[in-house]
């Protein structure tokens, strides 16, 4: 693809960014920032595409399949981790309504 | 290696379709009701771009190795993120953001290695990923080692720090410069080596307090980084995932510098002036008052306002359901109860909320900073339980302090205030807090969940 559409897509994209975390609360910027940080484990693919024209048994290679590992890391850990934040943000409306009771 | 592989247009569609699913998700997960699914919208773009990629028509050779590591990098990942504790949890973060700016920055380096091309573009890119991806990792890497309190959480300030630090930062520049008009091998690797120095250099200086907006920072580095890497590979779905994250994480550090009261250039190079933490003034042996738990029992049975302050102490004696249990003994009994939550209580912003949600605390209880702080001066009974920094009033008047600046939660404006401690050892900044050796404070020292603990069976008797 050519430079001027790549760019294109960057700029723009930069805007989508800013404006899909400008409203966010306090309360969830721990697992925002982790979800950003599991998306960009996508970066594997990248490691699986260089290690794919790789010569067999090359320096090249093994570089590549460290990216392919640190990449998954990345992508499976960031999105579990994650998800165990989120799991607590359930509300549990029992403990709720004690508080009514006292509450002046 | 000349010819160019160009992704048929449903591996194209299926890639556009991956990249609204992270759009999705990034926005579903700024609100608390949607967050959960909108994180399992991301997990399936993921799921999709990768599971294309194998069928897309690239070049696939040595498949068996490149699933060999794929499976093994997926289960430590998962193994890690399973086994983590929730205390434990920014750290791992930093961790697993450092890997992916490093895989970043290895990407580039073969795909130099084996293209050998000389397109400028092709060039400028390779060299910035291969540069902030090498940051994001060693920095990463640092803060990781900070939090985990491997080694010290003070600002570690070198002799010439400052100076060396800008000159690494130039030769790197320069390097990178040199690499893109005259390419060379070796300049590949020694950019790599500078951008691995920098990124220990820049991070060092940090002071505690201020490692969570670092990790966003190097998290929003790494985005820029993926998103170079999908230039460098040509890939539309990786220069739109690193972008977005690039573009959120950058407003995020943002409004994480701004909650700590800061401009980010302050928390960056603030411990490069040389600024040790303050508050030399005050020694540990000075008179304080400490109590029991029935005079703590006490003094909260018979308020009508409390108001709690968890920390991360509280977190790491694993007290939070402790703590609501306090919690609700004092409701029933009529008192008006509220948590007071500091953007940066526990060891990242909104930490404490998912410390918290752990324990049942619904987050309707849980007020912020703003909200809170005039309510202090009608309040008869504070309790702070594992805090220290973020109700230290040296972040307003000691210049000096390294947290000087930061809003911190009003509670010597409060009748009482009862800190639970476990010593008179400072926070993770490092200071002397003023407040403990206030009149109106008692202390009582012990496990917050000990602690926590007498004072529960103590009230039920009063």
């Amino acid at each position: 693809m050519d430079g001027i559409a790549l760019l294109t897509i960057f700029v723009l994209s930069v805007f989508v960014g800013f404006e899909v975390v400008s409203k966010v609360s306090t309360v969830l910027h721990t697992p925002l920032m982790s979800g950003a940080n599991a998306i960009h484990g996508v970066v594997v693919m990248g490691a699986i595409i260089v290690a794919g024209k790789s010569e067999p048994n090359s320096l090249e290679l093994w570089i590549a399949l460290a990216a392919v590992l640190l990449g998954a890391i990345n992508l499976v850990g960031g999105f579990v981790v994650t998800d165990r934040m989120l799991e607590m943000f359930k509300p549990k409306k029992p403990v709720a309504a004690a508080k009514e009771g006292g509450a002046a | 290696m000349s010819e160019v592989h160009v992704d048929p247009t449903w591996v194209q569609l299926s890639y556009l379709v991956a990249a609204v699913l992270f759009v999705i998700a990034l926005k579903s997960m700024s609100s608390p009701r949607t967050a959960r699914s909108g994180l399992l919208i991301g997990a399936i773009g993921a799921a999709l771009a990768t599971g294309v990629l194998f069928f897309s028509g690239i070049k696939l050779a040595n498949l068996a190795l490149i699933l060999g590591f794929l499976v093994v990098g997926s289960v430590v990942g998962l193994v890690a993120a399973r086994r983590v504790k929730m205390t434990a949890m920014p750290q791992l973060v930093a961790l697993f953001n450092g890997v992916g700016g490093g895989a970043a920055a290895l990407i580039a380096v073969v795909e130099y290695l084996v293209v050998d091309s000389d397109d400028l573009l092709f060039l400028i890119f390779t060299v910035a990923t291969v540069i902030i991806g090498s940051v994001a990792f060693s920095g990463s890497i640092v803060t990781f080692l900070k939090l985990q309190e491997l080694m010290t959480t003070r600002p570690v300030v070198i002799p010439l720090g400052k100076w060396i630090t800008i000159l690494v930062a130039v030769a790197t520049l320069a390097g990178g410069v040199w690499l893109i008009v005259a390419p060379q091998q070796w300049l590949l690797w020694a950019l790599l080596g500078l951008g691995l120095l920098f990124g220990v250099l820049f991070v060092l200086p940090v002071g505690g307090a201020d490692v969570p907006i670092v990790i966003s920072l190097l998290n929003a580095l790494t985005g820029l980084a993926v998103a170079a890497s999908g230039y460098v590979l040509d890939n539309v779905l990786l220069l739109i995932a690193g972008t977005l994250v690039g573009a959120s994480g950058t407003l995020l550090t943002n409004l994480m510098a701004k909650a700590m009261g800061r401009p980010l250039t302050a928390t960056l190079f603030g411990a490069f002036s040389g600024t040790t933490a303050g508050g030399g003034a005050a020694t540990s042996d000075r008179p304080v008052r400490s109590s029991s738990a029935n005079d703590v029992a006490i003094m909260l049975g018979f308020a009508n306002k409390v108001i709690l302050v968890p920390g991360y102490g509280l977190a790491v004696a694993q007290a939070q359901s402790t703590l609501r249990e306090l919690a609700d003994l004092l409701t029933e009994k009529g008192i008006e109860v509220d948590y007071a939550i500091h953007p940066v209580a526990g060891r990242m912003p909104g930490h404490m909320n998912v410390l918290l949600a752990e324990a049942s605390v619904p987050y309707e209880q849980l007020k912020e900073m703003d909200e809170i702080n005039p309510e202090f001066s009608a309040t008869d009974v504070v309790l702070v339980v594992g805090a220290n920094d973020v109700v230290n009033p040296a972040a307003r008047t000691d210049k000096s302090a390294p947290i000087y600046g930061m809003p911190i939660l009003d509670v010597d404006a409060a009748q009482q205030i009862v800190f639970l401690k476990r010593s008179m050892r400072p926070g993770f900044a490092g200071i002397e807090n003023e407040i403990l050796f206030d009149p109106k404070t008692t202390l009582l020292f012990g496990d917050a969940k000990d602690s926590l603990n007498k004072v529960v069976s103590a009230l039920k008797n009063v």
